[in-house]
């Protein structure tokens, strides 16, 4: 088990039962390491109340959303193959558009 | 509006002039009067005073004295705002602040893009229009509050919104640029005409009760809009401030930002947020920033190789690539996705049920206190001899949902249905619709119970009459067409939703 903290922000709160941040234990391969892409699955299987394709498209995230891990951009770290070790954040954020 | 057409006009000829005065002032063809000259004071032609070669006169270093006067800010930070430009795209909730901020704070030159005009429902966050500009132009009316608060400050409206044919032609007339718009298209075509000609674009949003600012195309390696978002989100990931609502101030605070983001830009002080994203969240009081990516060598705006550029952005259709229109706070378009022998209108309706006079505001105000009121009142009404009463006391409305043998189903958010509804409908949202089928089968059962043995026994085949309503008869074809895959097969969608309600049958239920 790594724990996770997962964000949500920017509407996607309301995907989550309205929930802006959960404490989770995700379950790891053995021997292999999490990743953001196992982490976000995770969120989707088991935390999310909406439509999946709100959240996701195939197996990465769906447009319009940028993926945080520690408050750094997941391309600066490697985006689905990104290691998320014990005490780590993940945050989805949807762009807004309203003005 | 010819009157209206006719004072642009004015307004942009009078920019011209003011610019023509600026360029011989600053040619020395012109001597510049000092502004307290009226007052018998000497003129400052020949100032007998020594500073930097900053160029502000007597009266902009009194006007802009507490922010030259700071350490981190100073003369020529000031000097650099007033010889600067900034174009706002958007007079709107983050345009507001931003404009007047940026007009406060002393920027020579400011445009103003904007092709809607405003309405009552804006001002409660697009504070920069008064109750009395209504109607008006939102670019017409922001330049006045700007001229108001600044009047020796250039302000230059453009009426005809921003477009991918006047897109780069406008951003190259300013040194910064402002996205205060409210959809994903603009979003992009801003971004693009940014990296296009070279501007820095400061770029705010904010819905509900959360926001973001960050700016793009600035520096040696900060990110576009593209870069970030090279996908557009479906247009149904898009929330709508007219859909989805807006806390008035959240706008306000991310325009603010914005505004402090163009100063920082313009005068070249601090570090401006480029390759950071500002997220707040302030229903939890939380301000937080985080790091983003570099611009993307492959970007088609941005990149090394761009397929977009100024030659190429006219013709790029960004409709088709974000899949919406670009006029985000307009009503959705009415679709006809049933047959229409499954619509009714609302004055059908009306005609149907009711042959009483329409509801009056009174009598809505009671509706919005709660519909356990209304209902009180009914059942009160009908306890008394209902034939009895004055005429203006009967209720269409009240007494479609007080037929105790018809259901009116109302799939609008809590949101719109608290607001007012018809009384005694039954309230199934229809994002989670099929939560409530029970509820519909339970309320179709009383109804076909209420009616009576002579008609029960055949209810199987002559069902209660079901209406089903929304805000504008969208949503409430889809609930009809779920009913029938439910099984439940001769609900009625009401055309136009309850804005049709209100335009056709009854004027004083309450729009939004
Ligand atoms: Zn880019």
């Amino acid at each position: 088990m790594v724990k996770v903290r997962l964000e949500f922000s920017g509407g996607l709160d309301l995907l989550f039962g309205n929930q802006k941040a959960v404490e989770a234990d995700i379950p790891q391969q053995s021997g292999h390491q999490l990743t953001v892409a196992e982490a976000m699955a995770w969120a989707r299987d088991n935390l999310l109340t909406d439509r999946p394709e709100l959240f996701m498209k195939g197996s990465s995230v769906r447009p319009g959303v940028l993926v945080l891990l520690n408050d750094t951009d997941w391309e600066l770290c490697g985006e689905l193959d990104a290691l998320v070790a014990d005490g780590d954040r993940v945050t989805f954020i949807s762009t807004l558009h309203g003005g | 509006m010819s009157a209206e057409d006719e004072l642009t006009r004015l307004r942009a000829q009078n920019a011209q002039l003011q610019r023509e005065l600026d360029r011989l002032r600053g040619s020395g063809a012109l001597q510049q009067s000092a502004p307290d000259a009226a007052n018998g004071a000497a003129a400052t032609a020949t100032p007998s005073w020594d500073g930097l070669q900053h160029g502000l006169n007597k009266e902009q270093i009194a006007r802009y004295s507490r922010q030259i006067v700071l350490h981190s800010f100073g003369v020529q930070a000031q000097a650099k705002l007033c010889r600067g430009s900034v174009l706002i795209v958007g007079a709107g909730g983050l345009g507001s602040p931003a404009a007047l901020y940026l007009a406060a704070a002393g920027v020579g030159r400011l445009g103003i893009v904007d092709k809607d005009s405003v309405e009552l429902s804006n001002i409660h966050r697009q504070i920069i229009h008064r109750e009395a500009d209504v109607g008006v132009h939102k670019a017409v009316s922001a330049a006045q509050s700007c001229r108001a608060l600044n009047s020796s400050i250039q302000v230059e409206v453009h009426c005809e919104g921003f477009t991918p044919a006047n897109a780069v032609q406008l951003v190259r007339q300013y040194d910064v640029v402002v996205d205060a718009s409210d959809n994903a298209p603009t979003r992009y075509l801003i971004s693009d005409a940014c990296c296009a000609v070279g501007r820095p674009l400061v770029s705010g949003a904010a819905i509900g009760t959360d926001g973001q600012l960050t700016v793009y195309c600035h520096g040696a390696d900060g990110p576009c809009y593209r870069c970030l978002f090279p996908e557009a989100p479906a247009a149904g990931n898009c929330a709508r401030c007219v859909d989805a609502g807006v806390l008035g101030v959240v706008p306000g605070v991310i325009g603010t930002l914005q505004a402090l983001e163009a100063v920082k830009l313009l005068s070249g002080i601090g570090e401006p947020m480029s390759r950071r994203l500002l997220v707040i969240d302030c229903a939890a009081g939380r301000f937080h920033s985080v790091k983003l990516r570099a611009k993307s060598a492959s970007c088609v705006s941005c990149g090394t190789s761009p397929a977009i550029t100024a030659a190429s952005l006219p013709s790029y259709d960004y409709a088709a690539f974000t899949g919406q229109a670009a006029a985000n706070d307009a009503a959705p378009k009415p679709l006809q996705l049933i047959a229409r022998e499954d619509r009714i209108t609302p004055a059908e309706l009306q005609q149907r049920w009711v042959a009483g006079p329409c509801c009056t505001a009174r009598h809505w105000q009671g509706c919005v206190r709660g519909r356990a009121s209304v209902l009180r009142y009914l059942y009160k009404l009908a306890a008394e001899c209902p034939s009895s009463l004055p005429a203006p006391a009967r209720l269409p409305g009240c007494r479609i949902a007080s037929q105790p043998d018809c259901v009116v189903l109302d799939v609008r958010p809590a949101e719109q249905f608290n607001i007012c509804h018809l009384p005694g409908a039954l309230h199934a949202p229809f994002k989670h619709f099929d939560r409530h089928l029970d509820q519909v089968k339970g309320r179709l059962a009383a109804a076909a119970a209420a009616a009576g043995p002579a008609t029960s026994g055949s209810s199987q085949d002559d069902p209660p009459p079901l209406y089903v309503v929304c805000r504008r008869g969208n949503d409430s074809q889809r609930a009809v067409a779920r009913l029938r895959e439910l099984g439940i097969r001769h609900g009625v969608d009401v055309v136009g939703g309850m804005e049709g309600w209100a335009a056709e049958v009854d004027p004083s239920f309450p729009t939004y």
